[in-house]
């Protein structure tokens, strides 16, 4: 019973490490009052940058790149959308097909129809000592590649710098009332565009979670819909970064019971467990009350 | 780097060349791809324009195409399982498809709007929840309950013949669906122009505030009507396809369409009669780009950067604008 308990677990934290990187930032932006529906065409830039960059031999080299690609592709959402006050939504459904078109178009010119057969170094897994060995819950947890832990100390940093820091509650300020915020001297529009650029970073990188540390090539439109999936996460984890990171778990847990189910032979239609993390979130969306949870100004234009 | 790799070479010259074949060169091209691409950019184009008109951001046009596309696929299972006969199958089965089409896409529009105006859920992550929950939905009908009966591939039977739409102009793929759209977006036309029920749904999308005080309107019941409408219009899309270029039911069935439909109805500046010139163009977009990828050997996609950088530019020319008149 253990090895597939710890396979399932294993197979829950892979999936989630991504899904919760981008969910950790769009969190933030979304604490800002800004939506970035962008956030599908931010990683899979960062996804084809990491191919790129590791293309020169070294993944922090991929790291970088998809984090430099993430915060362009936001740079530009932030232009339209936060700086020149166009429509949230609008702007980032044409960043997100910006996005996957642009890097089909630039994987078929640089490696050609036939794909890329270079093979790219990927990020390793690093056990830690002593608490990889933790049984059943050690491996999974503890013997994953560096950006998991990433993702273990970003949880309580951003919990500690968006509810315990001026600058945190600025930006939360921002989300809850702009008018306000700027009467306090805040100034909204900065906020949300240093918002929206880390949560480019974090998109970025969980792009090239994807390349370097999971599917080790590039693959067209290989985000997936993550995204989406990210938006939905942070919705489920009620805007605040420990929820995010609870509910990408949910969201990882309910792929990996494809998996689980799988490796014991049990027959069940496994899209109802891809389907029951969004169903949860409508669930948990509808029984908090009013808008409760959600940042007021959520998706409002900026005055 | 791009431009380096991409310009001053002849190939865009046959590229571009092939963009235009693809699209408006023969006949073939225009009443048999284009102008079929149209038309489900164009039903679900007026989809988003009248949600947007409202002030409800439905991004969910994607969704409420495949429930559309499904109800339709399970009337037609329906009645070969009742072994009608063609005529009935044609005249009664028929239209009672896309009826359950439009149906079902305005009820999964309409969870959406239930969580709104009952819990005021945001229905733009609403809607993307249940584009997902449409898009498994669909990933198990064509494994499951639905599927072709040798079971080999993830798809549904084919439709019988009886239950494919005519076609307008013989010898091409162009379908009814196509006057289907252009009756749409008359429909929608006339009915935000000169109806009471058209002004309230724009008033409370212009200002909601003004709506309910000044105006009187129950913002909250045009705001609904306007959303179901809008499930209703991509639901009808999604029936459309089905019966009018698909004849089954698979995952892929829709390349997008609910979101290029958001491209759509901006290029149209949410006017119901310019979503008919937008879903052409777009039409021809995607259909240059498919003879483009077969002929010069140009990725496809290069339609939705084409399609990017249309919203992009529309935004930052109305943006602009408004910049210089305050």
């Amino acid at each position: 019973m253990e090895a597939p308990l710890t396979g399932f677990l294993a197979a829950t934290v892979r999936t989630a490490t991504p899904l919760a990187l981008a969910a950790l930032g769009e969190t933030v932006v979304e604490q800002a009052g800004v939506i970035n529906v962008g956030l599908e065409g931010v990683i899979i830039a960062g996804a084809f940058a990491a191919l790129v960059g590791a293309g020169t031999g070294s993944v922090t080299a991929g790291c970088a790149a998809a984090i430099g690609a993430g915060v362009l592709v936001a740079g530009l959402f932030a232009l339209v959308a936060v700086l020149l006050r166009a429509d949230q939504i609008i702007t980032g459904t044409a960043v997100t097909l910006l996005g996957l078109g642009l890097t089909g178009l630039l994987y078929r010119i640089l490696y050609g129809v036939a794909g890329a057969a270079l093979s790219i170094p990927t990020m390793r897994s690093l056990p830690l000592p002593f608490l990889s060995r933790i049984p059943v819950i050690g491996a999974p947890l503890f013997d994953q590649p560096p950006v998991t832990y990433a993702v273990y100390l970003l949880v309580p940093a951003l919990w500690w710098w968006t509810y315990r820091t001026h600058a945190g509650l600025a930006l939360r300020s921002v989300g809850e009332n702009p008018d306000a915020a700027r009467a306090a001297g805040i100034r909204p529009r900065r906020v949300q565009g240093w918002a929206v650029l880390l949560g480019g970073v974090l998109g970025g990188l969980s792009g090239g979670t994807l390349v370097l540390a999971q599917a080790g090539t590039f693959a067209e439109g290989m985000s997936a819909g993550r995204g989406f999936i990210a938006i939905a996460i942070v919705a489920l984890g009620r805007w605040h970064p420990v929820g995010s990171a609870i509910a990408a778990g949910v969201f990882g847990a309910a792929s990996a019971l494809q998996f689980l189910f799988q490796a014991m032979g049990w027959s069940a239609p496994y899209q109802l467990f891809l389907v029951l993390p969004y169903v949860l979130t409508l669930i948990a969306l509808a029984t908090t009350r009013g808008r409760r949870g959600a940042p007021a100004a959520l998706s409002r234009r900026a005055m | 780097m791009i431009t380096s790799i991409v310009l001053g070479r002849p190939e865009i010259g046959h590229a571009l060349d092939a963009l235009w074949r693809g699209a408006f060169g023969s006949r073939y091209a225009i009443f048999s791809a284009t102008l079929v691409r149209a038309v489900p950019l164009t039903l679900t184009g007026l989809a988003v324009a009248v949600a947007f008109r409202a002030g409800v951001l439905n991004i969910g046009a994607e969704g409420q195409f495949l429930a559309g596309a499904a109800a339709a696929v399970a009337t037609g299972a329906l009645v070969a399982a009742l072994k009608w006969g063609p005529l009935a199958q044609h005249w009664v089965a028929l239209p009672g498809a896309l009826i359950a089409g439009s149906i079902l896409g305005a009820a999964w529009a309409g969870i959406a709007a239930w969580l709104r105006r009952r819990f005021g859920v945001l229905e733009v992550i609403s809607t993307i929840m249940l584009n997902f929950v449409a898009l498994d939905a669909v990933a198990y009908l064509v494994r499951g309950p639905l599927q072709e009966p040798l079971r080999i591939y993830p798809q549904t039977a084919a439709l019988s013949p009886g239950m494919h739409l005519p076609m307008l102009i013989p010898g091409t793929r162009l379908h009814l669906g196509f006057a289907f759209a252009l009756v749409a977006a008359g429909v929608a036309w006339y009915v935000l122009r000169a109806t009471a029920g058209g002004f309230r749904l724009r008033a409370s999308g212009a200002n909601p505030f003004a709506a309910a005080s000044a105006g009187g309107i129950d913002v909250a019941r045009a705001t609904t009507r306007a959303f179901l409408a809008s499930g209703a219009l991509a639901g009808l899309a999604g029936a459309v396809e089905v019966t009018g270029v698909t004849y089954a039911l698979y995952e892929n069935i829709s390349p997008g369409y609910g979101y290029t439909a958001i491209a759509v109805a901006l290029l149209a500046n949410l006017r119901p009669l310019g979503v008919i010139a937008a879903g052409i163009l777009f039409g021809a977009l995607e259909a240059g780009a498919a003879a483009m990828q077969r002929d010069a050997g140009v990725p496809s996609v290069v339609a939705s950067v084409i399609e990017a950088a249309v919203i992009l530019g529309v935004l930052l020319a109305q943006q602009t604008r408004a910049w210089k008149r305050r």
